[in-house]
């Protein structure tokens, strides 16, 4: 099961410190896992939502500095693309994956794949037992449609005007967090609809 | 792609006044009472999100706009299912709220509902009562909802099932276990969605019902799987995807070993899968199931036989066989190919989790893996289809009876060899050694020695794999190789290097024209040299611990140590080091700790240049060297020969002040016959000789050309150091004596060559004028800087003679008697 998705920056934000990332979009999926520990189970809904947003920062700072290690390693020239061509972007994203030990955020340990279109980062934390062939296509699938439909590689700011379209995207093709075996007759189904939603 | 406007609309969010917000929420109020929902309605909802969403801190709303956002989950229009769905998420449920999850009207849950009820469920109760509602819609479901409307049930379950998987009781597993038999197994195998055979002038009446292709074009001859297409899919296809989606997680979560199978169940089945029988299913779906039959049913045993749960794991069987069968077609397109490589590594795990419950079913399943591992084992792009295979061979090759030879080969061999620059390779290979430590330490004798092979990820990629590295050291070191392994891991930023090289030189022309005027790679290429890097590039120990021309290597790679992957990897070496000392030391014989202690000593000036490298290493070399020497004082004597040999050298003064110190300290702590009784006169007095020699030199010269002043603290350990050989062969105290007095005078005069600091000068005069002082008295310098060992291990508390209490009482009853 995927726990969660998260869009933010790899980038150095000027409002922010070294290091730190601004999220974009984040969505957990199911139960909250406080609710089955004890240290936290005495916590009030409030302090359980600002713990989980504590947490989703954690996965994005590590992500972040994954990437911008790799990055330095490799001694990438992250090339500057347009809006239209979303195809290349995703060619030339690096991608990679950070294990995230037991307690650092999640009570179990978790793998956090990630994919970097130049300043922005797709990560996925899934347990590490999953399939991580499969989640690494979705990933892809998923960071294909999200730069084709809000536009991300412009200037513009849909993906927070218009999380709604990635909620739609995640319901079909990662529902609950759930990976999906879907071959190309499955998937284009499901992009139909993907698009039939966009388009209203 | 990230802009300012994006950064200034979340700092808008976050800052919005609250007069301005009550404002947006009263107009949002209206907007949602109106009778038509539109655009704005959406993009106000959209705000809405943005603001509850972009602060860490939750935001409640008006209970009006909250009632009426709730009701806009059930609206027809699916954008506004989730949006509110979004938006209730970001916020917390109205008091009294909480808590519904025994409705009757959960059955109609669409998928962003049942979402918000998921993030909002308290405690393991509510996730029951939700999963006893969406099982029992599941069962007595209608079929006239849209084409997959139920098909969120699973997913749904699953994540439940993560969690908590107590929330479903044994009914309810049996139940779920029927329906994935059906859905996996019995799915239709004709294309939905009114796809037809004929031609543009075939009404409906002469559509006849097309049959499923595989990923080829061929057309399907067994039950429908993932890898099946069609124009348009039924609704149990549609959950045949999802059934298969979840089940290996269905598998391991309920039919783990650990949950009671017993051996009379084993015993059972053993003796019903040997009676093969060619029935085909006689059940829910008989009718369906049509005549062609490939050889996966055909070979099944008896489906009505056996109880729920032991038929769902013989469906999981065959339908693993089948993908394995399918997996072997040529795809049209790059997006099948790849999962068909998904499926492989799927089903090869559930292989392995059905035969881990039943282990009859090794029998039937190892040939189709050997197989499997004879077809893909040459083709490295199939790597990680290969790890699960070898995780089988694991787990079930020694009951098998099968050589696994070949499986280890791969995995120790060529993997790390040539695969060392793939992110997801190392993960997958390193999370599958720490998983199975213990039984590849027993059943791969070759374990120990692959980490020359081993070490290449962490050479190519410490950020991302120091972590795995952290767990899996301590089983790499064993006393036959740790010399070799301690020269590899001082090593690693040389390895580091060589693999960016021999990297470069498979991707750059031979005759690179560009040129970078770097010398590196013409050395890599240069036969003269092949044999120093085909040394660090070898894959197994046991060739030898080291080679003779490292100081070549190291000056051949000077060039190197600014690219950042060697940088980076050397800044891993330290804490790897430390982990290897404590493991090594535990139960480690004399011997091999001398051993280390030569290497140590030899490599501290034998080290890639890179900026602090040396520094780093010096400082965990010291610290470990100290724990030698407490743990086997007698090490001192044993390497007595070389450790006078490095303390006599000026230059290990200037250029390695922090191992020079801690090996003058250990010199002068334990060169004495209390350590050990080979300690003669005369070697202390040698010893004393070659230090005092040094002490000379530093302290009335200047320091060479290129060298700062000798640190404080190396004159002051020499200083103790010559004063607590002395105090152990008296007719040495005249001559510290007249050092330490003439040292007095010289500095006497103001400032010195060799030290720049007057407070240090100062610190130092003083040390002085106290040893001194105390070697007037050499019976008390003895027993001040020679302790004997009840003093320096005191066990005041538990020894009679001097505990505390005791002496208290015998004092306290003499001045009392009085």
């Amino acid at each position: 099961m995927v726990r969660c998705f998260l869009i933010h920056t790899v980038c150095p934000v000027s409002a922010l410190g070294a290091g730190e990332s601004r999220l974009l979009y984040s969505r957990l999926f199911g139960p909250d896992e406080g609710i089955f520990s004890d240290r936290e189970r005495g916590l009030s809904p409030e302090e359980r939502r600002l713990v989980q947003k504590e947490r989703i920062a954690v996965v994005a700072r590590q992500v972040r500095s994954a990437i911008s290690l790799s990055r330095e390693a490799s001694a990438r020239v992250l090339g500057e693309t347009v809006p239209g061509e979303e195809a290349l972007a995703l060619q030339e994203a690096d991608s990679g994956v950070v294990r995230l030990r037991a307690g650092d955020p999640f009570s179990e340990e978790m793998s956090a794949l990630w994919l970097g279109v130049q300043s922005l980062g797709f990560t996925l934390v899934c347990e590490p037992h999953e399939n991580l062939l499969l989640a690494e296509s979705t990933l892809r699938n998923l960071a294909r449609h999200c730069l084709e439909h809000l536009h991300m590689l412009g200037q513009g700011s849909e993906v927070l005007l218009r999380s709604n379209r990635v909620d739609a995207l995640l319901s079909r093709l990662l529902p609950h967090g759930q990976l999906l075996f879907l071959n190309h007759r499955f998937a284009q189904a499901l992009e139909k609809e993907v698009a039939a939603y966009m388009a209203k | 792609m990230y802009s300012h406007g994006a950064e200034s609309l979340i700092k808008q969010a976050r800052e919005i006044q609250e007069s301005e917000l009550q404002k947006f929420y009263s107009r949002l109020v209206k907007l949602l009472q109106g009778k038509e929902l539109g655009h704005e309605t959406v993009d106000s909802l959209q705000r809405l999100h943005l603001i509850l969403s972009a602060t860490k801190y939750t935001r409640m709303l008006p209970p009006e706009l909250q009632k009426k956002v709730q009701s806009l989950l059930s609206s027809p229009k699916e954008h506004f299912q989730v949006l509110s769905s979004a938006v209730l998420r970001e916020t917390l449920p109205l008091s009294g709220q909480e808590g519904n999850y025994n409705q009757e009207n959960l059955s109609q849950l669409n998928s962003h509902a049942a979402a918000l009820l998921l993030s909002q469920a308290g405690s393991r109760a509510d996730l029951s009562s939700l999963c006893a509602q969406l099982l029992r819609s599941l069962e007595s479901r209608q079929s006239e909802g849209p084409a997959h409307s139920l098909t969120h049930t699973l997913p749904i379950l699953n994540t439940i099932l993560t969690l908590s998987p107590e929330c479903l009781t044994a009914d309810h597993v049996t139940l779920l276990s029927k329906k994935l038999v059906d859905w996996l197994r019995y799915a239709s195998i004709t294309q939905g969605g009114g796809a037809s055979s004929g031609g543009f002038f075939t009404g409906p009446r002469s559509r006849q019902p097309v049959p499923t292709a595989e990923l080829d074009g061929a057309v399907s001859g067994d039950f429908f799987t993932v890898l099946c297409v069609g124009q348009g899919f039924t609704e149990d296809q549609w959950m045949n995807v999802y059934s298969f989606s979840m089940l290996r997680h269905w598998l391991l979560t309920y039919h783990s070993v650990s949950s009671g199978n017993g051996t009379a169940d084993t015993a059972n089945r053993l003796q019903l899968s040997l009676s093969l029988s060619y029935s085909f299913s006689n059940d829910d779906r008989s009718e369906v199931d049509g005549s062609v039959v490939s050889m996966v049913s055909a070979t099944s045993s008896s489906g009505r036989l056996l109880p729920p749960k032991e038929r769902l794991r013989e469906k999981s069987f065959q339908y693993c066989l089948r993908l394995i069968e399918q997996s072997d077609r040529k795809a049209h397109k790059k997006t099948d190919t790849d999962l068909q490589k998904a499926c492989l590594v799927e089903a090869v795990c559930i292989l392995d989790c059905v035969c881990e419950e039943d282990a009859s079913l090794v029998f039937r399943a190892f040939p189709c893996i050997k197989a499997l591992f004879g077809r893909l084992s040459s083709d490295l792009s199939f790597a990680r289809v290969l790890l699960p295979i070898a995780q089988f061979y694991l787990n079930h090759g020694e009951m098998a009876a099968v050589d696994c030879e070949s499986v280890w080969k791969l995995v120790f061999g060529r993997f790390p060899a040539e695969l060392f620059n793939d992110h997801f390779l190392a993960h997958e290979l390193l999370r599958f050694l720490r998983l199975n430590l213990k039984s590849l330490q027993c059943r791969v004798p070759h374990y120990t020695r692959s980490f020359p092979n081993l070490l290449k990820f962490l050479a190519w990629d410490s950020p991302a794999v120091v972590d795995d590295f952290v767990d899996l050291l301590p089983s790499l070191v064993t006393a036959g190789t740790a010399v070799e392994l301690l020269h590899t891991l001082l090593d690693l930023p040389c390895l580091s290097a060589t693999l960016v090289l021999q990297v470069r030189s498979t991707c750059l022309p031979i005759s690179d024209p560009g040129g970078h005027g770097l010398q590196s790679p013409d050395a890599y290429r240069n036969p003269s040299f092949r044999g120093l890097f085909l040394f660090l590039l070898r894959g197994d120990a046991g060739s030898g611990d080291t080679i003779d021309r490292l100081s070549t290597l190291h000056e051949l790679l000077a060039e190197t140590t600014d690219w950042p992957r060697v940088v980076q990897c050397a800044q891993t070496v330290p804490l790897l080091l430390h982990i290897f000392f404590n493991t090594v030391i535990p139960g480690a014989d004399e011997k091999l700790l001398s051993h280390l202690i030569l290497v140590m000593l030899e490599r501290s000036s034998l080290l890639l240049n890179i900026p602090e490298y040396s520094k780093e290493i010096h400082r965990v070399f010291s610290s470990h060297l100290l724990r030698f020497c407490k743990l086997h004082p007698s090490l001192v004597v044993d390497q007595s020969h070389e450790l006078l040999e490095f303390a006599g050298a000026i230059t290990n003064v200037y250029s390695k002040e922090e191992i020079y110190t801690h090996v003058v300290w250990v010199l002068g702590e334990f060169l004495s016959v209390s350590c050990d009784s080979r300690c003669s006169v005369r070697l202390i007095t040698s010893c004393f000789e070659a230090l005092e020699a040094v002490l000379f030199e530093i302290t009335s010269s200047v320091p060479p050309p290129g060298a700062d002043c000798p640190a404080p603290r190396v004159v002051t350990t020499l200083m103790s150091a010559l004063a607590k050989l002395a105090s152990r062969s008296h007719d040495l105290i005249p001559r510290v004596s007249l050092f330490l007095s003439k040292l007095r005078t010289l500095t006497r005069g103001g400032s010195v060559a060799w030290c720049s600091d007057e407070e240090d000068l100062v610190a130092i005069v003083t040390r002085g004028e106290e040893l001194w002082s105390l070697l007037k008295a050499p019976g008390v310098a003895q027993s001040v800087l020679t302790p004997p060992p009840h003093v320096t291990t005191p066990q005041w508390h538990r020894d009679t003679n001097v505990a505390m209490p005791l002496r208290l009482r015998a004092l306290t009853s003499l001045t009392h008697s009085q």
